[in-house]
């Protein structure tokens, strides 16, 4: 996957030098180990600051409606779920198809940065990808594991690793995988007794601080003021009350319905390392069960949670 | 100074004879990480854990805290009045804080406590905590504490700090405060003091030498705030951002809150809660105008507060302890370290 990044920097230093965009949102190398982060590149002379690589874990999606200028296009770099989100900006009217270029990367997987922090037990200084294999550095010792067995769960369970939507591709789309059992964990948490059930999800947030990275880090929140940000009236207390906490995270998740491409940002971004899909993924599958629906696949259907069909799976509304 | 030796063999026991005056807090590891947690008579402070994810500064200033409280049973004849709530002001000691979270309190106390306010909840969670630090031998690559007046083995803050000797503690008694937890605990083998202030020196010298991050802050109180204020880069420096609020909450020197009134039934509340700047609400004013509506805006108040706005306002250098934090946990890795050598540098056209 690495070793697309140079075709990448030249298509974006072309895009640049021809003017056809004015900027490119990619991603930098991080100023720690295991991490990058979002740049917008505006110059062909930059391009150089632009990587690609198994920590690039977050959606750009996220920023292409900020960072569009007045007129004209930006070019962005999309995995498989990046460019899912981006149809899912364009089919809820975010943003139009002409003012993007997509620069289609396919993807083999992010890396899970707290199973590889778990390896150790300091704090890691290095950290080298290549091919797949993963060379991690600490003060205590060394560990060289494949990047196989440390993707993300969501990276694991993706079946979309090649963009759905592109201008131009930087690299040969690589093989999807099939799943035997899409949505394990989804069922080990639903096969649980209703009093189960609620003492996972109390306990799935228990440590939550509300500083609302999950949100914030997801392509799909979007609106100009968040429910949990209105003042007035004020719908959720703001504090550590747990019924408060709940609420955001329900009402967050509940949002995502039918619009979640799983692209595991929000887990990504969530500081206390919160397993926030476990909510959105029981949508992501009834979505699918019900409607035969996965966001961001195609431009020209409407989500199911906006669209009548005389099909629909509940009678209430026929 | 005094110093003591405690046998890592009496530790727990030392901790449980301190639990009938202290309420103890320390270091606990959970499934999201390790945290600066209410110690539970079954748990003790896990001593060699990393940094915590969250700073100590929770245990003065809760995220969540009840101010006051009143009835609004128009019946009574206190309706509506707000009185004060019952707090829990027992003596509390926190075990295993890093010394750059200590340096921390005593920024965020120039805040809560000084010659024209005195926060009540803040300043008696104060005098009623003390503090044992536990140096740091081996600084990770997002510490750079040596930069910011504190270090792996500072005293600043601390009512006693110790040192990781494999099998037993070296602990130095700073304080009152210090020397009455060491007795509540029944520690009381002293050791030769020249002796141990040596081998403080030479840990101290071993940990500073893993610190390879550093920032320069040296020309910061010089630059023009207008300057800094109205510099080209902001832009950059605010592209990644999402406008969470990890940095303000990880931070142990982030001291703003917000108040709230709740009510339930009969009974209303007045808390107070942490506040961020990253928040578009923070600024929001009653009118609906909001003098920070931007995220560039927002990222720019952060860091101007913390390195330029603070060093002004109390000349005690910037409002960071160099503890990482905020640098390990943003989701977009933006770098105060970064930043505050952009300002620092930063030459007006």
């Amino acid at each position: 996957m690495d070793t697309c990044i140079e075709k990448i920097r030249a298509i974006c230093a072309d895009l640049l030098a021809k003017g056809e965009v004015q900027k490119v949102i990619g991603f930098a190398e991080g100023s720690i180990p295991m991490a990058s982060r979002p740049i917008a590149v505006t110059s062909k002379d930059d391009v150089e600051k632009l990587v690609f690589n198994a920590t690039c874990g977050l959606n750009l999606a996220n920023y292409v409606s900020d960072a569009l200028p007045k007129e004209g296009k930006i070019a962005v770099t999309a995995k498989g779920c990046d460019s899912r989100n981006l149809v899912t900006h364009m089919v809820e009217n975010q943003v139009s198809r002409d003012r993007l270029y997509i620069i289609g990367v396919p993807c083999t997987g992010m890396v899970d940065k707290r199973k590889i922090a778990a390896l150790f037990e300091d704090e890691i200084t290095d950290f080298i990808e290549e091919g797949d294999t993963l060379t991690i550095v600490s003060a205590q010792k060394k560990e060289v594991v494949s990047k196989k067995d440390m993707l993300r769960h969501n990276c694991r369970m993706c079946t979309h690793r090649n963009p759905v939507v592109f201008d131009v591709m930087a690299a040969e789309p690589v093989a999807e995988q099939s799943l035997d059992q899409p949505f394990a964990d989804v069922d080990q948490i639903a096969a649980m007794d209703p009093e189960a059930r609620w003492a996972h999800f109390q306990e799935l947030t228990k440590n939550c601080i509300r500083c609302y990275a999950c949100r914030n880090a997801c392509p799909l929140c979007y609106c100009p003021t968040c429910f949990v940000d209105e003042s007035s009236p004020q719908w959720v207390g703001k504090g550590q009350d747990k019924t408060d906490i709940n609420t955001f995270h329900f009402l967050r998740a509940f949002h995502c319905a039918g619009r979640c491409t799983d692209c595991g940002a929000c887990v990504e971004a969530c500081p206390m390392g919160i397993n926030v899909r476990d909510f959105t993924r029981k949508l992501n599958k009834d979505a699918l069960e019900l409607f035969g629906w996965e966001a961001g696949l195609d431009m020209e259907k409407r989500p199911p949670l906006d669209v009548y069909s005389p099909d629909d799976p509940d009678d209430f509304i026929k | 100074m005094n110093f003591i030796t405690i046998d890592k063999k009496d530790w727990a026991g030392g901790i449980d004879r301190s639990r009938k005056t202290y309420r103890v807090f320390g270091p606990v590891q959970d499934e999201n990480g390790c945290q600066i947690k209410p110690l539970t008579p079954d748990l003790y402070p896990l001593m060699d854990a990393g940094v915590t994810v969250m700073s100590p500064k929770s245990v003065l200033f809760p995220q969540t805290e009840k101010m006051l409280t009143a009835t609004l049973d128009a019946s009574r004849e206190d309706h509506h009045i707000m009185k004060p709530v019952e707090k829990d002001d027992t003596l509390r000691v926190v075990l295993g804080i890093r010394p750059y979270d200590a340096r921390a309190i005593l920024l965020v106390k120039l805040n809560f406590d000084n010659p024209d306010y005195q926060d009540p909840y803040w300043c008696d969670a104060y005098a009623a905590t003390t503090f044992v630090g536990l140096g740091v031998n081996r600084p990770g690559p997002c510490d750079f504490s040596t930069s910011t007046g504190c270090g792996p083995f500072s005293e600043e803050g601390l009512d006693v700090l110790m040192a990781d000797l494999d099998d037993r503690y070296l602990a130095k008694i700073l304080t009152e405060k210090g020397e009455t937890w060491a007795g509540a605990c029944g520690f009381d083998t002293t050791a030769d003091a020249a002796e141990s202030q040596a081998l403080f020196d030479i840990l101290r010298k071993e940990a500073e030498k893993n610190i390879t991050a550093s920032v320069d802050t040296d020309q910061l109180s010089e630059k023009s705030i207008l300057d800094l204020h109205e510099a080209p880069f902001w832009d950059d420096v605010a592209f990644s951002c999402i406008n969470c609020g990890t940095c303000t909450y990880v931070c142990p020197t982030c001291w703003c809150f917000d108040i709230q009134d709740e009510t339930k039934h009969k009974t209303a509340v007045r808390f107070r809660n942490w506040d961020s700047c990253m928040s578009p609400l923070f600024t929001h004013h009653a009118s609906g105008h909001n003098p920070r509506e931007s995220k560039v805006q927002r990222v720019r108040q952060r860091f101007m507060h913390k390195l330029k706005y603070f060093v002004d306002k109390y000349d005690q250098g910037i409002m960071c302890v160099g503890c990482g934090r905020c640098v390990a946990s943003c989701p977009v890795n933006i770098d105060i370290r970064e930043v505050c050598t952009i300002m620092n540098n930063h030459e007006s056209k």
